[in-house]
């Protein structure tokens, strides 16, 4: 069981005097999937910035497969094979879907040959398949931008997949969808998780979402670590339910 | 290049004074623009190319003014207001229509400005270098080694008092309130009432008119040309990208450094690496900014 | 919104359609013909060729990539300068030819000045290659604006540090040595060289933007965060991009150089102002971010200047300043642009009225 991707080790973030992070400690396993939760502003997101690279941390470490990247750039931390997913959905808006996916494939062995690889073949194929998982075979040739938010969404997470990463860290995923699409979108990712044995951490303020979804779950509350456990521990945690009902 | 170092430093170290002095009487000139620009990109996001156009088009006005029989020191108001009203029209016509636009079209719309109005002054006033002569006394110091024209003295003052009275009108006027206002957030001020559209229309006039007399200074202690303007545009983005927006004290500091880089850059390297110091003062504040930012996982944007 | 939402082809554009090859056809028998026809303006039909090949290669970071650059025109000068050097110093004493500004005129035997022209220009290409990748570490870590204006500072550097060097006769310029061929074949050889080059240039361009690099491309003007958190690896995209047009600027230089017979620093070979500005006008007018787009902006752009330059008596650069700022500021999208909005269908592009439900569904 013991096998973590990531290993977030005694943390700690400061924007000026906000403490966004405080000595946060935490290990996704591989091929898991985790689960990250707290009220709003309580430093999630900061500490997805920080994994993935988007400013220096203060203090700690973090490994991605034995690998220190905590200094290491966006970019290159991607190309080691962690993605992410963005809250405000983030894709390529005057390129078609189809040109979204075919762009995501993994630069991991970037060699100058993938950089003039040809459109066709066995690239599309992939980028109509998965489209097709995420329900947006029919859209394939519209422009990104005119989809709706929701669509933006998924296409988002099928260009993730595309990029065939060792974990997929996705912050809100179901932020913005229609309810009734929800129960389709977790049976999404836990299909990415099973089949395609893509680890995945995800930032999540649905509760009924997360507990559903992951086998372990963080709790953080003002920039600390306020519980881990099952689920079903926290689900009757009452420092969890306090974070959430009270004081805020 | 050597001899010129010996010159600076072992036989004469007194003209190190002439330089400092030289360098701080045309940075306040530069200081001038600077904060002119600092204004309209922080208050609107508009980086005007057209900036050191402006400047020596406020110098030809105080130019054909002194053709007049006015004299430089007094056409500074009639120069003020004079580019205030072209600063609005060119707002009007151009800046309000680019600045929803992404920050290459305001750049772009800018320089263009930038040819037409070399353009203009030049088929105006010709390609030939004009000064104007204000008749001030010259002092010297040091045995004549250092020589100080009363006319650079009495333009370090004007710009001292002009820069003064607009900052006390940011601070204390209604309306520098709302430019202010506007700078912090355009969304919020709209929501409160301020008419963000009169709030830029009026930094951008500002702006042109501080230009405007930064150039009636330059008219007096320096030359114009038609195609100068395009190196003060330059020095004043170094002078904005390395100070940052909205910080008064650092632009007047980088503009008095950048003042005696060009000076010591004329006389160590020769004349014509002038123009050639401001510009790599650019690209090197443009690659200090970089690592920098590279240690906060950042780039310049 | 939703209503005339559109969509590109599913071929993507990249198989040559019937309609393409007869515009290729079109292009080839007037490019050969017109020098044919028109044998007074060839030097004006060389200098249309360079403007396409400019506003092209331009457009490879600049519409393509979002990266603006103002300092393409660097590689022009640079390349000229390269070219004059090499095609000089094969042969002759350098310093000398122009410490005597022009007054030595060295005999180049045929020979000696067909290789020296050969590998002037390659060699022009080459060190501007070398050049992008050392400028580019540099001015890519720019994002915006100041990659504008960084890169503006470099062409104008570039012709002040010219300026200063005597070897390559400083502010005064080199006079090029002479093609040894009768007069009215030397237009005709160098507009061949300028077609061929924009015709390469051209079919580089369009093969470059029918693999991933295209879609690199585009995705890194769209969202370069985006794309570097999908570890695009963006820098080595720029970098690529950047030095395909420095290759090209630096022959096409190199080319003019030798056909204007005599360079100097600031108007010839760094003019920043002039054709700096001229191939992101010509871009922008005929619609950046095209494969068509930056060619029928610069024959427009050259034609409408040709012919009325003459009749405006000094005031010629106002109205091309003019011109430039209502470009920019009323048409922005360009012809290509504005046509494709208009009549998506023509362009192959369907119209796809399912999204007007899509919005809806979810």
């Amino acid at each position: 069981m013991a096998d973590p991707i990531i290993t977030v080790n005694n943390v700690s973030k400061a924007y000026g005097g906000v403490k966004a992070n405080v000595d946060i400690s935490l290990t996704v396993e591989r091929g898991s999937i985790t689960g990250i939760i707290g009220p709003n502003g309580c430093g999630k997101t900061t500490l997805f910035n920080s994994i993935v690279g988007y400013h220096p941390i203060d203090t700690g470490s973090i490994k991605f497969d034995d690998t220190e990247i905590s200094t290491l750039r966006v970019g290159d931390i991607a190309r080691l094979g962690m993605l992410r997913t963005f809250q405000q959905t983030r894709i390529y808006g005057k390129m078609d879907c189809v040109d979204n996916m075919q762009i995501s494939v993994s630069h991991r062995d970037g060699s100058k040959n993938s950089m003039f690889a040809s459109r066709r073949g066995e690239i599309r194929d992939r980028a109509e398949h998965l489209l097709e998982f995420v329900g947006l075979y029919s859209k394939r040739n519209l422009i990104s931008g005119d989809l709706s938010f929701g669509q933006q969404k998924l296409l988002e997470f099928a260009m993730a997949l595309m990029n065939d990463p060792k974990v997929l860290l996705l912050d809100e995923p179901t932020a913005g969808i229609n309810p009734t699409l929800i129960n389709g979108l977790i049976d999404r990712l836990r299909r990415a998780n099973e089949e395609l044995g893509i680890t995945l951490c995800v930032i999540e303020h649905n509760m009924r979402v997360i507990m559903n979804l992951a086998s372990n779950i963080y709790c953080l509350s003002n920039g600390k670590m306020l519980a881990s456990g099952k689920p079903e521990d926290l689900q009757n945690d009452p420092r969890v339910i306090d974070a959430y009902l009270g004081g805020h | 290049m050597l001899d010129n170092l010996q010159l600076l430093f072992v036989y004469a170290p007194v003209m190190n004074v002439q330089m400092i002095l030289d360098g701080i009487f045309v940075g306040a000139v530069f200081a001038l623009s600077a904060y002119g620009l600092a204004l309209v990109w922080g208050v609107m996001n508009v980086k005007n190319l057209a900036q050191g156009d402006f400047v020596i088009l406020g110098g030809y006005v105080a130019f054909s003014l002194y053709k007049m029989g006015v004299h430089p020191v007094l056409s500074i108001p009639i120069v003020a207001v004079v580019m205030f009203m072209f600063g609005w029209l060119v707002y009007i016509s151009i800046i309000r229509r680019v600045i929803d636009n992404d920050m290459f079209v305001s750049l772009l719309a800018t320089f263009g400005l930038s040819l037409l109005l070399q353009q203009v002054m030049n088929l105006i006033y010709g390609p030939e270098v004009q000064t104007i002569d204000s008749h001030f006394p010259i002092a010297t110091m040091f045995d004549d080694f250092v020589t100080i024209p009363m006319v650079k003295v009495v333009s370090l003052i004007l710009a001292a008092a002009f820069a003064a009275t607009v900052v006390i009108f940011m601070k204390k006027s209604r309306m520098g309130q709302a430019i202010r206002a506007t700078a912090q957030d355009a969304r919020a001020a709209r929501v409160l009432g301020i008419n963000t559209d009169n709030v830029f229309a009026f930094t951008f006039s500002l702006n042109a008119s501080i230009c405007g007399v930064a150039g009636v200074l330059v008219s007096m202690i320096w030359v114009l040309q038609p195609f100068y303007g395009i190196v003060y545009s330059l020095r004043t983005f170094a002078i904005v990208t390395a100070a940052g927006l909205g910080n008064l004290p650092a632009v007047i500091g980088m503009s008095f450094a950048l003042g005696w880089v060009e000076q010591y850059a004329g006389i160590i390297a020769g004349a014509e690496w002038q123009v050639a110091a401001a510009v790599f003062m650019l690209l090197g504040v443009l690659m200090w900014r970089q690592i920098q930012l590279r240690r906060q996982r950042q780039v310049v944007r | 919104m939703a209503a005339n939402s559109i969509a590109a082809p599913a071929a993507g554009g990249t198989v040559m359609t019937k309609n393409q090859t007869l515009l290729y056809l079109a292009i080839a028998v007037s490019g050969v013909l017109g020098p044919i026809l028109f044998p007074n303006y060839i030097q004006q039909m060389a200098v249309l060729w360079v403007m396409v090949l400019m506003a092209s290669t331009w457009d490879i970071t600049g519409g393509q990539m979002g990266y603006n650059s103002l300092g393409n025109i660097t590689f022009f000068g640079v390349g000229m300068y390269v070219s004059a050097v090499i095609q000089v110093s094969m042969f002759y004493d350098i310093g000398l030819y122009t410490a005597s500004y022009g007054a030595i005129k060295p005999e180049f035997t045929d020979e000696q000045y067909f290789t020296g022209l050969a590998m002037g220009i390659l060699a022009a290409g080459v060190v501007c290659v070398v050049l992008a990748r050392l400028l580019g570490t540099v001015v890519f870590g720019l994002r915006g604006p100041y990659f504008a204006i960084g890169t503006l500072g470099v062409a104008i550097a570039a012709g002040q540090i010219a300026g200063t060097i005597d070897t390559i006769g400083g502010g005064a310029g080199i006079s090029m040595p002479f093609l040894p061929l009768d007069i009215q074949y030397r237009s005709i050889f160098f507009y061949i060289i300028c077609f061929s080059l924009a015709i390469l240039s051209h079919f580089t361009i369009r093969w470059m933007f029918s693999t991933q690099f295209g879609l690199a491309a585009n995705a890194i003007r769209d969202d370069e965060d985006k794309a570097e958190a999908m570890g695009i690896p963006t820098m080595k995209y720029k970098q690529f991009g950047w030095g395909v047009a420095a290759f090209y600027m630096g022959c096409i230089g190199a080319v003019f150089g030798n056909m204007v017979g005599y360079i100097e620093p600031i108007e010839v070979a760094f003019p920043a102002p002039t054709f700096g500005i001229f191939m992101v006008a010509m871009a922008l007018l005929g619609g950046k971010g095209t494969l068509w787009g930056p060619v029928l902006g610069a024959v427009l752009f050259h034609v409408v200047k040709e012919t009325t330059w003459t009749y405006l008596l000094g005031w010629q650069w106002v109205a091309l300043g003019l011109i430039l700022i209502v470009n920019i500021v009323y048409f922005q999208q360009g012809i290509m642009g504005w046509l494709q909005t208009k009549y998506p269908e023509k362009f192959g592009i369907v119209v796809d009225q399912s999204t007007t439900q899509a919005k809806e569904e979810a």
